[in-house]
């Protein structure tokens, strides 16, 4: 007996593809929380336990080919890995590797070209990527590309005046963008309760006029179909989408942290709605996936994860001399003209 | 009867970068039809259309963002604040993002950063900033300030060229009051590079924007008593001609900084750091500064000649000098 799965145009290679990078996603994510407690990561690390699902999803939703442009948080590794991000680059950006994207200058999934690698890192102030993410799809539109951007952001971060001016610019410009604000409970340590006071968080869109939409965060189908609307909307010309997508942070804000403010029935209940269990579980009954396909998937997730800690792990640090370079044009040590 | 004034300098660099370059737009407030707070842009939006001549909210943040988001694709921005003084609300995205871009993550993010700076004009508190010092502790941004119609065009042509983010500061006292003949031909005035107004023996005026003509003066009224004085325009604080300073205190072997910010923890502490630690030995009296009093530009006139640094106060601090 099967139950038919909408899978709103999604192939069952599609499917499986999306499982891979759920996959991909957690066990990259588990990886780094072995070196992190080797001491191997340098920084902090920052799990997104719960929100691969809809991380994957959004960003499953984006034509790379065709130009577009995926912003992530810190808790959206999953979506720079379906852009085309190499686990070996992230572990050595955790591992502050002199061969790592930045070079070790900066942390984490901080890295990345907008234009050559179809992702850009965020910097640490929160709704500050929106107004640049404007500015990629205004570039976008002159350069007549036809191309959409793809931003997210989190509760906290959208009580910032940054994610205001940005929302308000792209939305009168009508620019080719999707937003994904993320509600995952908590910001730090803040629960959304006091970080905003509108009902939902989707409600923000009508001070900017731009569409809006709500969906299930930890549904991946849900997700990706609602992200695929906005990103649709976008490329013909139609403007700015904010979907809030309900979530929850299962895990700290970063492992230092043990967020005992969070209420224990919360992490249970939340747990219980596991994102990549809930979509394994639906391609199963649909008859779309069985066990061994998941197993196959979880093999070669597990061997990628292990080659690029290898290869991380033999890369070296900057050279000290390395510091002063880089700053402006003209040293070349960027290898740019 | 020369015919370009400062502010003419500033529309034609933008005009004719923006017909040499595609990738070459505008962003601020007011740009378009109306042609900006002070006319700076009247007409461009006629010539290249909304596309690229292109009215924003009022967003400092979103302007900045924007073109820096831009850039990064590859256009080629200028974002006009229409007061400098508004570049604070949008200093977090400009210090944060846009100057770190390179360094942090090796990209190439090239926005200019343009708008009317400085007092003399009773703007008040909030439409006198002289914004230099705020940005020279935070790698990654050139600062540029030019003077006189000639480097306006010239630098700013040379700031759209450069590729990394630069500070154009323009003092909006000069706007109209400036005009000057320029050349007809493309050129560029090196971002870096000092110009040495007047030479002299026996004191250095270093300074630059609006300033250039308090020390002109002042070294005008020297002269009269037998003192040749050597004022050296600066033009780009970040980066600095050092050269150009250390070979004028060599050779002077006394020195007045001159800027129109406050004085504390202004530009002209770094460069009389810079003298002390690099030409000590050539100095015959000590490093003097001249600047703003350590407050806000008061409005009314009164207050504000007294808060900005003049002509008598470089010539009290140069009579100073010439005692050792």
């Amino acid at each position: 007996m099967t139950t038919p799965l909408e899978t709103h145009g999604l192939t069952r290679e599609n499917l499986l593809a999306i499982d891979y990078f759920l996959r991909l996603t957690r066990t990259l994510e588990e990886r780094l929380v072995a070196l992190f407690r080797q001491a191997k990561v340098i920084g902090g690390l920052y799990r997104s336990l719960g929100q691969e699902g809809e991380s994957v999803a959004a960003a499953y939703a984006l034509d790379y080919k065709q130009g577009d442009v995926v912003q992530p948080l810190i808790r959206n590794m999953g979506s720079i890995l379906v852009a085309g991000a190499k686990p070996s680059d992230i572990i050595k950006q955790y591992m502050a590797k002199g061969d790592s994207p930045t070079r070790g200058r900066e942390l984490n999934i901080h890295f990345g070209h907008p234009d050559r690698d179809g992702f850009i890192g965020q910097i640490s102030m929160l709704g500050d990527m929106i107004p640049v993410m404007a500015g990629i799809t205004l570039a976008g539109r002159m350069q007549k590309r036809n191309l959409v951007g793809m931003a997210f952001i989190g509760d906290g971060a959208s009580s910032t005046g940054a994610f205001y001016e940005g929302m308000n610019f792209a939305t009168v410009q009508r620019l080719p963008l999707v937003v994904i604000l993320e509600n995952n409970g908590y910001a730090y340590s803040t629960p959304t309760a006091k970080q905003s006071a509108v009902k939902t968080l989707a409600d923000k869109a009508h001070a900017f006029g731009c569409a809006s939409e709500v969906v299930d965060g930890n549904d991946v189908l849900a997700t990706y179909a609602a992200a695929k609307r906005a990103v649709d909307r976008a490329r013909a010309g139609e403007g700015v989408t904010l979907i809030e997508v309900k979530t929850f942070r299962i895990k700290g804000h970063a492992e230092h942290d043990n967020q005992s403010y969070v209420p224990i029935q919360l992490i249970e209940e939340w747990s219980a709605k596991d994102p990549v269990v809930q979509f394994e579980k639906a391609l199963v009954d649909a008859g779309l996936a069985a066990t061994p396909d998941f197993d196959a998937i979880q093999a070669r997730v597990r061997s990628e994860v292990d080659t690029a800690t290898d290869e991380a792990e033999r890369s070296p640090m900057p050279r000290a001399e390395e510091a002063a370079l880089g700053l402006f044009a003209g040293d070349g040590y960027w290898g740019e003209g | 009867m020369p015919v370009t004034t400062y502010l003419d300098a500033i529309r034609e660099a933008m005009i004719e970068e923006m017909r040499r370059d595609p990738r070459v737009f505008l962003i601020g407030e007011d740009v378009g039809s109306y042609g900006g707070a002070f006319k700076t842009s009247a007409g461009m939006i006629d010539e290249f259309g909304p596309g690229r001549v292109i009215d924003t909210p009022i967003s400092e943040v979103a302007i900045v963002g924007a073109a820096s988001g831009a850039a990064l694709m590859g256009m080629r921005p200028i974002a006009e604040m229409q007061f400098i003084d508004f570049i604070t609300c949008a200093y977090d995205m400009l210090v944060n993002f846009t100057a770190t871009s390179r360094y942090r993550v090796g990209s190439s993010c090239p926005i200019v950063v343009r708008g009317p700076a400085g007092g003399g004009t009773h703007g008040g508190p909030f439409h006198s900033l002289n914004p230099e010092a705020m940005f020279m502790n935070r790698p990654g941004i050139k600062i540029v300030a030019p003077g006189t119609a000639y480097d306006a065009k010239g630098l700013l042509k040379a700031a759209i060229r450069d590729d990394d983010p630069v500070l154009f500061i323009e003092h909006k006292f000069l706007y109209r009051r400036i005009k000057e003949d320029l050349p007809t031909e493309d050129y560029v005035v090196p971002i870096g590079k000092a110009n040495i107004r007047r030479t002299g023996k026996d004191i250095t005026i270093i300074t630059w924007g609006a300033m250039i003509y308090v020390a002109d003066d002042a070294a005008a009224d020297l002269a009269n008593d037998g003192v040749s004085a050597e004022v050296i325009d600066l033009r780009s604080i970040i980066p600095f001609d050092e050269e150009a300073i250390l070979n004028s205190v060599a050779k002077t072997n006394r020195v007045i900084i001159l800027h129109e910010a406050p004085l504390t923890g202004g530009a002209g502490a770094e460069f009389a750091a810079r003298i002390a630690e690099k030409a000590f030995d050539y100095l015959d009296a000590p490093i003097k500064r001249v600047a703003a009093l350590d407050v806000p530009t008061p409005y009314s006139p009164p207050l504000e000649a007294a808060a900005l640094p003049d002509k008598a106060r470089v010539l009290a601090a140069a009579r100073e000098l010439l005692r050792y």
